[in-house]
């Protein structure tokens, strides 16, 4: 599919049930016309992930994920010898008499093939999208190692030789902030961070994900979470989190919101013993009162 | 496009830069090549355009968004008026409020060089065996400036190390994993037979640092000093050190102290730090750290320095709340504090009563043979407790409950 405008790309996304601000809409745009990786920024739960599905859905190709975890090497995000398959064949080698040729065991087909392997080799045919997941997560050394191959798309494996594609696939990077990611990464990127939504565009987002939800319900909800944003707390509740909680209170087939409901099912939402405190109760019944009022 | 709006977009750029944003001509021209894709009359989608490609940095799209606000108000005409209102911190064009106490307001003349050259006369009387002994043990309240001068000097000599920790990254080398890939290479050299296997273990790397300095007004005396402990420390240092300061609100310095001269660098911290000798209020300053930053700085095994006397006028049941979050968040939770070095000091005051139970070291820091210590704690950390040596026992006097020396 070739979006024209930033429009058709928006309302395409929408169509995959996925409410795109304008600002994400631009910036994903851009990052297809000029080839560049799109990179996201933003708190737990807010849809990062969620975006690269919806590309690789709309663009009608494969999604390929890495991800990040600290101490991920080459032989984990690149690609691996098989080593036990490769040991079996010399013993099976070896039962006939013969012997190993380091050429054949060094062939494409005791190679294993990993995440950024895949999409260059992928690239070829039909360039997928990549997602890699969390870079925050990962170490330095990876970060570095991230930065050539995203410039020149390219790896080279001593035994078979470079691999490289001249039609790089659509790469989305994530992070939580969990680390300062190296500027220079950055600066290859567009960058867009993805705030929360605000009540209208998250109402939205529900009744788009969940048409089950009684309507009541889901404003309440959406009243709720974005007053508990509203609060000191240590861990505040994302996009996944009102989602979460909305099933949850579909699932206990409830219509409306209530003090007991809420003070129950909390644990859906907050994250953290300290921030459950706080809330339960008092403040809860509080927010509920201000939310019924608001919304209803 | 017309000529008269790339010239617009290239001063934009300018305007960014001197703001502190890192725009390159490189993003300048991807936003030019951008161009093509989008249509120019549409203001927002101009906006968003410039916005996703010329910051990739949170912390910047506030000042981005007013900076665009006020350039393209008015294009062609306004331009080079309004935005000077817009500087920031980063690079602010005039310092702000109170001075720091970074410099003494001791006899100097106007002349620096002139100044730079008496306090070398200075060190050089004082580098002698004993003297330096004095030195090492004189509190750093009580020195006088030429003294502080030379303390500074040795303190620049110090060397500083924090110990390592297992990353989860592999290297070859004795662990108990094995290493396939080498194992197969060598192997092959025998034709297949595998009489030895490699292993592989994990890769070390020193922890990184995160300080959290007292700069309030009962700590005055020995703020200077500590931040250039402080600058020393992270010179030296390569992982990464983060360093804030507070006295009612906290403030990370760990941009400005990155610049290679030492004075400019305390001095931008003196511009960016606005409550200088104020009270005190630990427990808010530590929560502000553990909602906005524990997070982001405190992973991989991170150690947390706090240096402050403890006199703390705030809520008491907050900080006690928050140095347990905080603990939960690091591998060890060190607390310096100046007035250890006095011989009849207790920690009574409430503020390091609540804190107490919840630091794994107590330490002085008040002389040069204090850091000393330190430095050597430091890089010994792994070693006394659950890092590096497997089958080191923890003992109850390392953990649990603080060290009185």
């Amino acid at each position: 599919m070739n979006f024209t405008s930033i429009d058709s790309l928006q309302s395409a996304m929408r169509e995959r049930n996925y409410i795109a601000e304008r600002g994400l809409a631009t910036s994903l745009f851009l990052a297809l016309k000029l080839n560049r990786p799109l990179f996201l920024e933003g708190e737990a739960g807010v849809g990062k992930t969620e975006v690269a599905k919806v590309i690789a859905s709309l663009l009608d190709t494969e999604l390929i994920r890495l991800q990040c975890y600290e101490g991920l090497d080459v032989h984990h995000a690149v690609y691996e010898w098989n080593y036990t398959r490769q040991m079996m064949h010399i013993r099976l080698l070896e039962a006939r008499g013969e012997k190993a040729n380091e050429a054949e065991l060094f062939g494409p087909e005791f190679l294993l093939r990993r995440p950024l392997l895949q999409a260059i080799e992928q690239s070829k045919t039909k360039p997928p999208v990549l997602l890699i997941d969390e870079l925050d997560r990962s170490d330095e050394e990876f970060e570095a190692f991230l930065l050539e191959v995203l410039s020149d798309f390219q790896i080279t494996i001593p035994e078979i030789g470079t691999i490289k594609t001249s039609n790089p696939p659509v790469v989305v990077i994530t992070s939580n902030r969990t680390r300062e990611v190296h500027d220079a990464l950055k600066r290859r990127c567009l960058y867009y961070w993805i705030d929360y939504p605000s009540f209208d565009k998250e109402l939205e987002i529900v009744q788009t994900r969940l048409p089950g939800a009684p309507a009541k319900l889901a404003r309440q909800i959406t009243g709720f979470i974005q007053e508990l944003r509203e609060m000191d707390l240590y861990k505040l509740p994302g996009v996944a989190e009102t989602l979460d909680w909305t099933t949850a209170l579909v699932a206990l087939d409830q219509k409306a919101l209530d003090p007991v409901i809420v003070d129950e099912t909390l644990g859906a939402v907050l994250k953290y013993q300290d921030d459950v405190e706080k809330v339960q109760g008092e403040q809860a019944r509080a927010i509920l009162e201000r939310v019924k009022a608001g919304v209803d | 496009m017309n000529g008269q709006f790339l010239h617009n977009l290239l001063l934009f750029g300018r305007v960014l830069r001197r703001l502190g944003l890192d725009v390159n001509p490189g993003r300048m021209m991807d936003l030019v090549s951008a161009l093509d894709y989008i249509q120019i009359g549409n203001k927002s989608d101009f906006y968003h355009a410039a916005r996703t490609l010329l910051v990739h940095e949170r912390d910047d799209l506030a000042l981005f968004d007013e900076a665009f606000e006020l350039f393209w108000r008015k294009p062609a005409e306004s331009w080079g008026v309004g935005w000077q209102g817009l500087a920031r911190p980063r690079k602010p064009k005039r310092p702000i409020v109170t001075h720091p106490p970074l410099k003494e307001a001791a006899p100097q003349s106007d002349d620096s060089s002139s100044t730079s050259a008496e306090t070398m006369t200075v060190i050089e009387i004082t580098r002698t065996y004993s003297s330096n002994e004095v030195l090492r043990h004189k509190n750093f309240a009580e020195m006088s400036v030429e003294e502080s001068e030379a303390v500074k000097q040795m303190m620049s000599h110090l060397l500083w190390k924090v110990s390592e920790r297992r990353t989860r990254r592999k290297r070859p080398g004795k662990g108990h994993l094995i290493d396939l890939r080498r194992t197969l290479r060598r192997s092959l050299r025998a034709e297949g037979e595998i009489f030895s296997w490699s292993y592989r273990e994990p890769k070390l790397k020193p922890r990184p640092l995160v300080v959290i300095a007292d700069i309030s007004g009962s700590m005055e005396r020995y703020t200077r000093l500590l931040l250039h402990f402080i600058y020393g420390m992270k010179a030296a240092l390569t992982q990464p050190v983060e360093a804030f300061v507070f006295s009612t609100r906290l403030t990370r310095i760990t941009r400005p102290l990155q610049i290679r001269d030492l004075d400019l660098a305390l001095k931008n911290v003196g511009i960016l730090v606005n409550d200088w000798a104020g009270g005190t209020r630990i427990g808010e300053s530590l929560k502000t750290f553990n909602f906005e930053w524990g997070r982001r700085v405190l992973g991989r095994g991170a150690v947390a320095l706090i240096i402050s006397d403890g006199w703390d006028r705030g809520d008491v049941e907050l900080l006690t709340r928050e140095m347990a979050r905080l603990k939960r968040n690091c591998h060890r939770l060190i607390w310096l504090n100046p007035l250890l070095g006095a011989a009849d000091y207790e920690p009574l005051t409430r503020g390091i009563q609540a804190a107490l139970p919840h630091i794994d070291n107590f330490l002085p820091v008040h002389n040069l043979a204090s850091l000393e210590d330190l430095a050597e704690r430091l890089s010994d950390l792994d070693r006394r407790s659950n890092g590096v040596a497997p089958g080191a026992k923890k003992t109850s006097h390392e953990r649990g409950k603080a060290i009185l020396p």
